[in-house]
């Protein structure tokens, strides 16, 4: 926690938990597609689907989806912006054993065969955790710059990846593999202390044995840019 | 530094030979890994937030459940008229805090500080003073970094969400670093300060957190006030060199063990205090849901 946790953040109201992280679990799962969202299923869990309603927790993620910032004035008329923009989205409540009470589960399609399921709850102030991807269960924050790159199950990719960002000089802070079963896909998340040029993820998206790479660039404040 | 306990800080200030505010801002740069700019320019776009949500009020908008709205408006009419019991800069607290809540319950722009729910009490004491006196940028900004060194004690040693410990919590914390913040800005010293929080934080000591259908607006929005109004009584009585008895760190630690024995019917989940009456229940009932 730093000082602009205590004074901040700065964020479209009413609520931290049920607004502000709302829109950073839209925005991540719209980064982690990789592409426009063109449609999406959106879950609600525990007190998001209790009270998510009076807290604009839907118009939040569907803003987030369409990129808006916990900041974005617009949010309050993500519905309208979804239509401008075409984004389709469905919006229901779910019984998510087990999860934290602000959870999202969403289903998400981009432009050609482009699809995403990620669920991530909202744990307070605005902080975020994402717990699955495609069903693999994962854990990161967004508070860092972070690499998801889905792969072969099979050695060498790892070392790979790792040999090529030492090259580049980039730290990684965190880092943890996930599969769902041997030599089947697999999932790595690299949290990263530097920023990725786009030239630098295309490259590691070449690397044999990686099926797709999503880069998230630790959110930069917009607000008085 | 950590910045674990007000005493910590001020002894740290002490020993420096600088003050309170100071070995926040450095605890921030060391933190954060930034420069003396780079904290202090974040510092004061996080103040034109401030003045910026403030200036967006209008009175007009209704929040997504309609309960609140509008009363901001009502308490600046009242106000005007010079009917105020209250009268000049206490009763601009009181308007301002009922404004910014409702800013936030209505979905505009507002700075957490140290919750959305309790955005106002900040703003609502320093905004008036401001504009009522001759206060260099500088002075406002030393205030908000004793505010937040103030904040991140009590979130280390005791709680800030309603839901982990009420709203003692959240606008108790909030009182406590205005208070702290109005004492900066009235030229008392950092000991004084330290007073104020105290005081702030053990007046509103035991206040629950029980919204209705779990939303951000009733009481939340008037609560506001009181930790406005309440963080303006604690400065005042520490700048007329009132003490609190007990020291400052204890209170906060003090807060944080009333917070953790608070049933959880009174700690945001909607299940006690003014939720569970006959109207708060009538209320939830009526709500859009999934």
């Amino acid at each position: 926690m730093d000082l602009f946790d205590i004074l901040g953040p700065i964020m479209v109201g009413p609520s931290s938990s049920h607004t502000a992280g709302a829109a950073r679990i839209g925005n991540m799962a719209r980064t982690l597609l990789g592409t426009q969202p063109r449609r999406a299923a959106i879950h609600l869990h525990g007190s998001f689907a209790e009270t998510g309603l009076g807290h604009g927790t839907d118009l939040a993620i569907i803003g987030g989806l369409l990129g808006m910032k916990p900041d974005d004035l617009r949010i309050p008329f993500a519905l309208e912006e979804a239509e401008k923009e075409g984004l389709e989205y469905t919006l229901d409540a779910v019984d998510l054993r087990d999860a934290h009470p602000n959870t999202a589960l969403i289903e998400l399609w981009g432009d050609g065969d482009a699809h995403l399921e990620v669920q991530a709850c909202s744990i307070g102030g605005g902080a975020i955790e994402v717990h699955m991807l495609d069903g693999i269960e994962v854990f990161f924050t967004g508070d860092h710059n972070t690499l998801v790159i889905r792969n072969q199950d099979e050695f060498g990719t790892l070392a790979a990846v790792t040999t090529i960002l030492n090259q580049l000089h980039i730290n990684v802070g965190n880092m943890s593999v996930h599969r769902d079963r041997r030599g089947g896909d697999a999932l790595m998340v690299l949290e990263t202390d530097q920023h990725l040029k786009p030239s630098q993820v295309q490259f590691l998206r070449e690397l044999p044995g990686v099926i797709s790479i999503t880069y998230f660039d630790k959110e930069v404040e917009t607000y008085g840019t | 530094m950590a910045l674990d306990s007000i005493r910590e800080i001020l002894d740290e200030a002490h020993a420096s030979g600088t003050s309170f505010w100071e070995v926040v801002l450095q605890a921030d740069m060391e933190e954060r890994q930034v420069t003396r700019e780079a904290s202090m320019a974040k510092m004061l776009t996080t103040w034109m937030a401030m003045q910026e949500a403030a200036d967006a009020y209008t009175g007009t908008r209704k929040s997504v459940s309609g309960l609140v709205g509008g009363d901001g408006m009502k308490m600046r009419q009242y106000n005007f008229r010079g009917e105020a019991l209250s009268g000049g800069y206490v009763s601009e607290v009181i308007a301002e805090a009922l404004s910014m809540a409702e800013s936030n319950a209505c979905m505009r722009r507002i700075v957490a500080c140290p919750t959305a729910g309790a955005c106002g009490v900040m703003p609502a004491v320093m905004l008036p003073l401001v504009k009522n006196y001759d206060i260099k940028q500088r002075q406002i900004l030393e205030a908000l970094y004793v505010a937040s060194g103030v904040g991140i004690v009590i979130a280390k040693k005791a709680c800030i969400a309603g839901a982990s410990g009420g709203c003692q919590a959240e606008i108790g914390t909030a009182s406590g670093m205005a208070a702290a913040a109005l004492v900066k800005l009235r030229g008392g010293s950092d000991e004084t300060a330290a007073h104020a929080v105290a005081m702030a934080l053990a007046n509103l000591m035991g206040l629950v957190c029980d919204p209705i259908a779990g939303l951000v607006e009733v009481p939340c929005v008037k609560r506001n006030v009181i930790g406005a109004v309440n963080a303006v009584s604690a400065a005042d009585m520490a700048m007329a060199g009132i003490e609190s008895f007990v020291p400052v760190d204890e209170v906060i630690e003090a807060m944080g063990e009333v917070g953790r024995h608070m049933p959880v019917e009174y700690r945001e989940t909607a299940l006690g205090g003014l939720a569970n009456t006959p109207t708060g229940r009538a209320v939830k009932d009526s709500m859009r849901r999934l």
